[in-house]
């Protein structure tokens, strides 16, 4: 992708940089997305966050990576069979994300509600580099997507992740391992690797994209109370006034 | 090969992992509306080509290995937005890209692609998605030797339909949209404004604009004649 830079005066700016930008989240709800590496442990601090809300009386709207109930039969038979490509795999994502958009984070925000997921645009910024898409494209991609009101990074060193994931669970599959990039012939030894690729993406997109950094190697409740903390501070106000409340029972 | 036509090249963001001089076969796009006669055209063009001992492989939107049976299935119900719509048949065609087109130009083939890219643009833009993010998206695709866009009045493709299938469809009446209180006036309107997409992409992306109210062997004439000076190596 061609760069164009401007030049105004003292301030030089990259239009393709704002053009990649997603859409201003204009409506009463607030989108807080979690992101981090396999076994970051941010599914479970968010699972703790929505909880918190609720108890603060506030409507609160889950919304999962890979959940489309449209697009799920495809993305099966395509991992199933393997038979994605890095775009295709990139493509089928994106249309999963704007069917979830479409029919759940944008009506949810429009109806006042904390929308909460568990990861969103940048997971497929980071996932798709790692499989060497080029990042401007997939920035277009996700292009319409609705900017966050605040976006956590979970960061833990490969080594515990990989620690906490392997001990734990079911065999790894091929494409999370990202087997399909010939790595290594060794799936635990590839899905090391990939995951390492995508931390590094991760990394050096968290100061653009404006990430508050978690330190996930911390205690569940430490990591939790500075959420909350981040949460009060940035939208506390505008959760009293402007999200939509639970009736009474 | 002649310089005039070859190497291919991308629009925009290459395909990771395609080396566009390794690609010796010869892409060829026919875009236009529903019911123009598109795919009768194909099969003539694949026959006159076969018989002069050219390898022909042909393709066409919403046909890939991936992406058919969701597409088919996400379009029976009524719950296909119109994001949701351009991105899968953008991973529609960058299967077919990549699993059809490629493979067959890098054999040497000609690829007769019953539409491209273009028609996705058209149905997003027609159901209100910006055309120039979308075009960002498509810019992995190939630039084709030519692409063919068989025209025709609103009226003449009303005609073509009501006596093929005797109905309206859904989709391609844009109800989902809609353009108008029920089937008919709904197809009317968003028939007239995918032609309006398709007429200026056919300004930008230079399509050979043949009219389409000929009949099928006159078209098939201006195909050939447009055809034949790719043939020449």
């Amino acid at each position: 992708m061609r760069d164009i830079w401007l030049s105004y005066g003292f301030a030089t700016v990259n239009l393709i940089g704002l053009m990649a930008q997603f859409r201003p989240n204009l409506f009463p709800g607030k989108l807080i997305i979690v992101e981090g590496i396999d076994g970051s442990g941010k599914s479970t601090q968010l699972s703790l966050l929505s909880q918190w809300l609720r108890s603060r009386n506030l409507v609160v709207s889950f919304s999962e990576w890979n959940s489309s109930s449209i697009v799920r039969g495809t993305t099966r038979q395509g991992k199933k069979k393997q038979m994605f490509t890095p775009t295709t795999f990139s493509l089928i994502h994106a249309t999963d994300f704007a069917d979830r958009l479409e029919r759940r984070i944008r009506p949810m925000l429009e109806a006042g509600a904390v929308v909460c997921a568990d990861r969103y645009a940048f997971t497929a910024f980071a996932r798709d580099a790692a499989r060497g898409v080029r990042r401007q494209w997939v920035r277009n991609l996700y292009r319409v997507a609705i900017q966050p009101d605040l976006a956590f990074y979970f960061r833990v060193p490969l080594d515990v992740a990989l620690k906490r994931i392997l001990g734990g669970r079911a065999a790894l599959k091929y494409y999370e391992a990202g087997m399909d990039l010939g790595l290594s012939a060794d799936i635990q030894e590839s899905f090391a690797m990939f995951q390492q690729r995508i931390l590094e993406e991760y990394d050096s997109m968290a100061e653009e994209m404006g990430f508050h950094v978690i330190d996930a190697t911390r205690s569940i409740k430490e990591q939790q109370k500075q959420v909350r903390e981040i949460v009060l501070q940035h939208i506390g106000d505008a959760l009293e006034r402007d999200v939509l409340q639970l009736p009474p029972e | 090969m002649s310089r005039k036509t070859n190497p291919l090249r991308f629009y925009d963001d290459p395909l990771p992992g395609v080396d566009v001089s390794d690609l010796q076969g010869k892409l060829i796009v026919i875009e236009g509306p529903d019911s123009i006669g598109r795919s009768t055209q194909v099969e003539m063009l694949r026959a006159w080509l076969e018989e002069r001992g050219f390898a022909v492989a042909d393709t066409g939107m919403a046909r890939a290995a991936l992406t058919k049976d969701g597409i088919r299935e996400a379009k029976s119900g009524h719950t296909l937005g119109p994001l949701t719509m351009a991105l899968f048949y953008m991973a529609d065609f960058a299967d077919r890209l990549e699993n059809t087109m490629i493979p067959a130009l890098r054999a040497g083939f000609i690829v007769l692609t019953d539409r491209y890219f273009y028609s996705v643009i058209a149905r997003a833009v027609a159901r209100n998605q910006d055309a120039e993010w979308l075009e960002r998206v498509a810019g992995f695709a190939i630039a084709p030797h030519a692409t063919f866009y068989l025209r025709a009045p609103v009226k003449e493709v009303l005609a073509r339909v009501v006596r093929g299938n005797l109905y309206f469809d859904y989709w391609e009446s844009g109800m989902d949209v809609p353009y108008g209180k029920d089937r008919y006036e709904s197809f009317v309107g968003y028939q007239t404004k995918l032609m309006e997409v398709l007429d200026s992409l056919a300004e930008e992306y230079g399509f050979t604009v043949l009219d389409a109210t000929r009949s099928p062997e006159q078209i098939f004439e201006d195909l050939k004649r447009g055809i034949e000076p790719l043939l020449e190596d």
